[in-house]
């Protein structure tokens, strides 16, 4: 369980990227966290884990504040954090086992991860975990030889090869096609009911959130401004969030793609039969 | 409905009269270093130069191939000189660049202006004088050769690899922070894979470089083919001379084709 207390961030430039941020991610909750480009959620996510420094509020990861930690208490608890970015951020020059295994950096000395020498039991979860994502064959293959959906599915698995007690998601789908986008979420959430994993995901498609997502925040300019189910996400809560739009049509947008993705699935079928 | 101009300058006047000026200047310039110039030439010996040229051709023809023997030491110890000369100058460049660029230096106030101070003195000294001094240092021979070649990469191979370092993308190595990853785990996870193919690039190029430095390295005492080629000048030995330079075209050609050849394996 994730409890956030009034989680404030002030860049130096005076912005105010989050403002009194209170929240809280029962075990096993999917949260997507929408709201306009910057609001704040890409702070959020990294005040969590701390790659972003907050300036004053409380992080609670299953009973351990994380918000004051020392550097070495501070990596050991990182380990329990999975994260997975947009664009991927892989070690492109590494191969996908690597990618994967760097999930164990936080276990391992200096020295076995220096020569690449890892524990047996890491390079069985590591299989285990690309077999799930169905990159199983992949494996001896350099990171940057994958297209878009399988690199993420790379992140995916390096982020679990962790074992982390929350999965941090960061605009998982931005550089993806609607259709892997889609692919991607579902993997996403298998896997988090799989293993009960809590996650936060940032994410910009609305539609998209509403057809994943257990529960959904909208942030907007660093404030919470919805709390709810996606079904609560009604017309009138949107246009608090990102301001005053047509999001009928936004709608209609993502009907569009469900509609065109069945459609491409159907042709497929009928090609491969 | 509004008029709209139909004159767009590139330049504002200001800025054409400067570049003017600074077009002026730079004839001025021109004109008053080629009066310094004649000032001091003796232009008869300039008038016999063609003559002079045709009669040294014709003295360094052809070369003299006998000699080749001779030399395959000296060029050895040339080869010896540039590799091991830039193994000392990765070895001691590496912990500089990683001092010295932004995203990795302990010490923005401390050890990166030292680090920086480092690349500029080894690069702003030609290896020509470290070897001088050297030479005068530790004595005629190899050693002052390989340490001259050493001091003098530190600079070239220090300035590239940092300057590879800060251009490494963040994203990947935030990632391998937030693994949990100790600050050695994220340099050897995050930070080297992305500089390898620089590395190796940067160290062939300069291998490649010292190859040609280390064949004049000689002509002060610093042992190798320089040193043949200044005892055979001394003696007016054109024909061996000739042969020499010969054999340092081969060389640079060779180190060209290898070079060239590791660093299309790399990237």
């Amino acid at each position: 369980m994730l409890t956030l207390t009034d989680l404030t961030k002030t860049y130096r430039s005076g912005d105010k990227a989050l403002a009194e941020v209170s929240l809280t991610v029962p075990k096993g909750q999917v949260v997507g966290l929408i709201g306009p480009s910057g609001a704040g959620k890409s702070t959020l996510i990294r005040c969590i884990n701390r790659l972003v420094e907050p300036t004053s509020g409380k992080i609670i990861l299953s009973g351990t504040e994380l918000s004051g930690l020392g550097t070495r208490a501070l990596r050991r608890e990182r380990r329990r954090i999975g994260m997975i970015f947009q664009e991927y951020a892989l070690v492109e020059r590494l191969t996908v086992m690597e990618n994967v295994l760097s999930g164990r950096l936080g276990y391992v000395s200096f020295w076995q991860s220096f020569t690449r020498r890892f524990p047996p039991a890491d390079i069985e979860r590591a299989y285990r975990l690309l077999d799930r994502v169905g990159l199983m064959e992949h494996a001896d293959k350099r990171a940057d030889a994958l297209s878009g959906g399988q690199r993420q599915r790379v992140g995916i698995a390096r982020a679990l090869s962790q074992e982390p007690e929350l999965l941090l998601v960061d605009e998982p789908t931005a550089s993806l096609d609607p259709k892997t986008s889609r692919q991607i979420m579902r993997l996403l959430i298998e896997i988090c009911d799989e293993r009960g994993l809590p996650a936060i995901v940032n994410i910009h498609d609305v539609p998209l959130a509403q057809q994943f997502m257990q529960r959904i925040i909208g942030l907007r300019a660093g404030r919470v401004v919805f709390d709810g189910t996606p079904e609560q996400l009604t017309e009138s809560v949107l246009t608090t969030i990102y301001g005053a739009e047509d999001w009928t049509a936004m709608r209609k947008d993502g009907e569009a793609d469900r509609v065109a993705e069945a459609e491409a699935v159907a042709r497929l079928a009928m090609i491969s039969a | 409905m509004t008029d709209f101009p139909q004159t767009w300058a590139f330049r504002s006047p200001r800025a054409r009269l400067a570049l003017w000026f600074g077009w002026l200047c730079l004839v001025a310039l021109f004109v008053y270093c080629w009066q310094v110039m004649t000032a001091n030439t003796i232009w008869a010996f300039i008038w016999d130069a063609p003559r002079q040229a045709a009669d040294i051709g014709g003295r360094m023809m052809p070369p003299r191939l006998s000699y080749l023997p001779e030399l395959l030491v000296p060029l050895w110890d040339t080869l010896n000189m540039a590799t091991l000369g830039t193994l000392l100058g990765v070895i001691l460049a590496v912990p500089v660049a990683f001092l010295a660029a932004r995203n990795t230096s302990p010490s923005l106030l401390i050890l990166r202006p030292i680090a920086l101070f480092i690349i500029v003195a080894s690069r702003s000294i030609n290896s020509l004088i470290w070897a001088l001094l050297l030479v005068a240092i530790l004595g005629p021979g190899l050693l002052a050769g390989i340490i001259a070649i050493g001091l003098r990469s530190i600079g070239f191979i220090g300035k590239l690899l940092y300057e590879a370092i800060e251009e490494t993308d963040i994203r990947q190595i935030e990632a391998v922070t937030a693994t949990g990853a100790s600050p050695a785990q994220v340099l050897n996870y995050g930070i080297v894979p992305q500089i390898m193919p620089a590395f190796w690039g940067i160290t062939v190029f300069r291998w490649d470089i010292n190859i040609r430095e280390s064949a004049i390295l000689g002509l002060v005492g610093a042992g190798g083919l320089g040193l043949k080629l200044q005892a055979s000048l001394n003696t007016l030995a054109w024909p061996q001379v000739t042969l020499i330079l010969l054999l340092i075209l081969l060389t640079v050609v060779v180190s060209e084709w290898v070079s060239a050849r590791v660093r299309g394996a790399i990237i």
